[in-house]
């Protein structure tokens, strides 16, 4: 599906310093139901972002004006859990273009580039200096660098560089999918199929 | 070159290298479920192309139908029209379903190896994380985004840098009450729930080896809990009586051909790991979670450990067992419980429930607790009534459920209400997964039944006869 290219991005951010966010919790299994990728957004964090009577939780940080942006910075090992692709498009259709953390799951990060959501994963130090500087100060902008593959504190200049597949960094910059590179190579796939052993 | 059990199945999928990119990997056998197929398909739809391989293609509703009166149309209306699309989209591509009513309906990960669609040495992709179930073949299987459900139905390949390889070898006897479950609760407790990410891991060493085909199930079920995306155990004889004669299975020559390549699908002695771990069979404990992530765990005589125990992320720590209500230096035993959930891809086979169901034996439900028996699959369910088990089961006061995810993740009508405790043999204990508000233990069946039979968290060895 479609996204958006990405280049270079600057933003404020979103600090959401909690460890092994999961899946269920960025989009809870209950959403799921949906046979098309619309209005996943609204249900981001679904639960901890609002009562059981569908009034906003005021104490999370969605719900906090003080901080908005286009990227989110979570703890360690986020988007662990449950494969649903779902969890990247609520992020995606909240607003998000990227995602920062120490660490992240397999299947979130692989899911996070299918679908145009950035994910950078940058040192625990780095994680924090970003935590503490929106803190101070919550108009704190970053700027991602894909081409360079860099991640700015723009107040103070203080970077990271991040790693990325060299063919998904094209694939993002341009917006393409995987799904437009194995359609061009299908009959080497047919060819290769006739000698798989199963 | 000395290869990993791993690379062997691996290199031989590799349609085409990337230049600095990922494998363009084969895929064998892809199967397909109501809840991240609808927008794979539109995708195809979009494209106006066709799946490529049906025949590989296989496709069950599980993870969002009802659990009684399956029989009656599904009352949510959401519920019923991802069902409907599924089938549509099957009917459409010429893919085999196996929807609600049908005989061979049921959970994906329990179904697949049931009817030999599972077999050792194929690469097997799924939208669900639970996918590294059918490693227990020495199949390479892992759990894929919606993005990639689309790829593999359209051209049969996934794009995939190839993983890290990792070892975990476990020797000598467990205990007695010690489970498949178990095992793999513990090695997540030692490894934490990202310990293992960025690698595929293999399981070796006696306790595999001496485990049923539907433990080693139950154990590379749980690979995705400490981060991995996907084990595989060496394929034995075990592997190859269980699959043979089963409908997807080849028969024959082409039998023989498939074993003359499975026979080959072993780590060569020296074959390099990019780490290895080792742990002891005996040290393995019946095992609990107190938190609300797989790595939190401890085996059943310990307390909940502290923060500074743990090391790091004390925060976290402490909004987890908030969450759950516990406190560090706790002891599991006793607590309260008011739910019991035997079912899921990781404990819903038939094996389970004849352990469930020696525990409960004899004895009664305790009042204070709802349990919920959900078989993996109607095979399993016929099977529970077949051996007698039902009888048994019923006359402790226990009621049979049919085939699907159910509690597992809830999203049918099988959620556990806010703020309450329920001891569960499925996989994921994350806030809410079984409900809104839900607190969930993890545990193996028969840590189930102990609590199932006594109102609160127990030891099972004491009922053990």
């Amino acid at each position: 599906m479609a996204y958006d290219k990405f280049n270079i991005l600057n933003s404020t951010a979103v600090p959401l310093s909690i460890e092994n966010v999961d899946t269920d919790q960025i989009i809870p299994a209950r959403f799921l139901k949906a046979t098309e990728r619309v209005g996943f957004g609204d249900n981001l964090f679904r639960d901890w972002r609002y009562n059981n009577d569908d009034t906003p939780k005021t104490d999370f940080v969605l719900n906090n004006d003080t901080f908005s942006g286009k990227i989110l910075v979570g703890g360690k090992n986020f988007g662990s859990g449950s494969s649903r692709e779902h969890a990247t498009w609520a992020i995606y259709d909240y607003g998000f273009r990227c995602v920062v953390s120490s660490f992240f799951a397999d299947i979130f990060r692989n899911n996070c580039l299918n679908v145009g959501v950035l994910p950078v994963q940058v040192s625990p130090e780095f994680l924090e200096q970003i935590f503490s500087a929106i803190e101070a100060y919550p108009q704190t902008n970053l700027t991602v660098d894909l081409p360079n593959q860099k991640i700015t504190l723009d107040a103070t200049g203080d970077n990271e560089s991040f790693e990325i597949n060299p063919y998904k960094k094209e694939n993002m910059i341009n917006g393409f999918d995987d799904i437009d590179y194995l359609l061009n190579i299908k009959e080497d796939i047919r060819t290769f199929s006739k000698n798989t052993p199963l | 070159m000395k290869k990993t059990l791993f690379d062997k199945v691996w290199d031989k999928h590799v349609v085409q290298q990337i230049d600095q990119g990922p494998d363009v990997l084969f895929i064998d056998r892809h199967m397909v479920h109501e809840v991240t197929s609808p927008v794979a398909f539109l995708g195809l739809k979009n494209r106006n192309i066709k799946v490529m391989y049906p025949d590989r293609t296989f496709a069950t509703a599980d993870h969002n139908t009802p659990t009684i009166n399956q029989h009656l149309p599904v009352q949510d209306p959401l519920s019923a029209k991802q069902l409907d699309a599924l089938e549509k989209n099957a009917n459409e591509h010429g893919i085999s379903y196996w929807g609600l009513g049908h005989e061979k309906n049921g959970i994906v990960h329990v179904v697949g190896p049931e009817y030999g669609i599972t077999v050792p040495g194929a690469t097997i992709v799924c939208g669900d994380s639970h996918t590294s179930t059918h490693g227990a073949f020495g199949a390479i299987a892992f759990g894929i985004g919606t993005s990639e459900v689309e790829m593999v139905l359209s051209t049969q390949c996934i794009l995939q840098p190839k993983p890290k390889k990792m070892r975990i070898t476990i020797d000598g006897v467990l205990q007695k009450g010690v489970t498949p479950k178990d095992v793999a609760l513990f090695i997540i407790s030692k490894l934490t729930t990202s310990g293992a990410t960025g690698y595929f891991v293999e399981y070796a060493g006696d306790v595999f080896k001496n485990m049923t085909m539907e433990g080693r199930m139950t154990v590379c079920n749980l690979s995705i809990e400490m981060g991995a995306r996907g084990g595989m155990i060496a394929p034995d004889e075990k592997t190859f009586h269980y699959i043979k004669d089963r409908e997807f299975t080849p028969k024959g020559a082409a039998w023989d051909k498939a074993l003359d390549y499975w026979q080959e699908l072993y780590s060569d002695d020296g074959a390099k790991f990019d780490k290895e771990l080792f742990f002891e069979g005996n040290e393995i404990e019946p095992m609990i979670t107190f938190g609300t992530n797989p790595g939190m765990g401890i085996g059943i005589s310990k307390d909940i450990p502290t923060a500074e125990a743990i090391g790091g992320g004390a925060a976290t720590y402490q909004k987890s067992l908030n969450y759950m209500g516990y406190n560090e230096g706790e002891s599991m035993i006793g607590k309260d419980i008011d739910f019991v959930f035997i079912g899921s891809c990781t404990n819903g086979r038939i094996e389970d429930f004849r352990a469930f169901t020696e525990i409960v034996k004899g004895r009664k439900k305790a009042d204070n607790v709802t349990a919920w028996l959900v078989p993996g699959s109607h095979k399993v369910e016929k099977a529970i009534k077949d051996e007698g088990l039902l009888d048994i089961l019923e006359e402790s006061g226990f009621e049979l459920r049919e085939p699907g995810c159910s509690a597992c993740l809830a999203m049918n009508d099988d959620k556990v209400p806010k703020g309450k405790y329920a001891v569960s043999t499925s996989n994921r204990n994350f806030e809410g997964r079984q409900g809104p508000g839900s607190r969930t233990l993890l545990a193996s069946p028969i840590m189930a039944a102990a609590a199932a039979i006594t109102g609160k968290v127990t030891d099972p060895r004491i009922l053990i006869n």
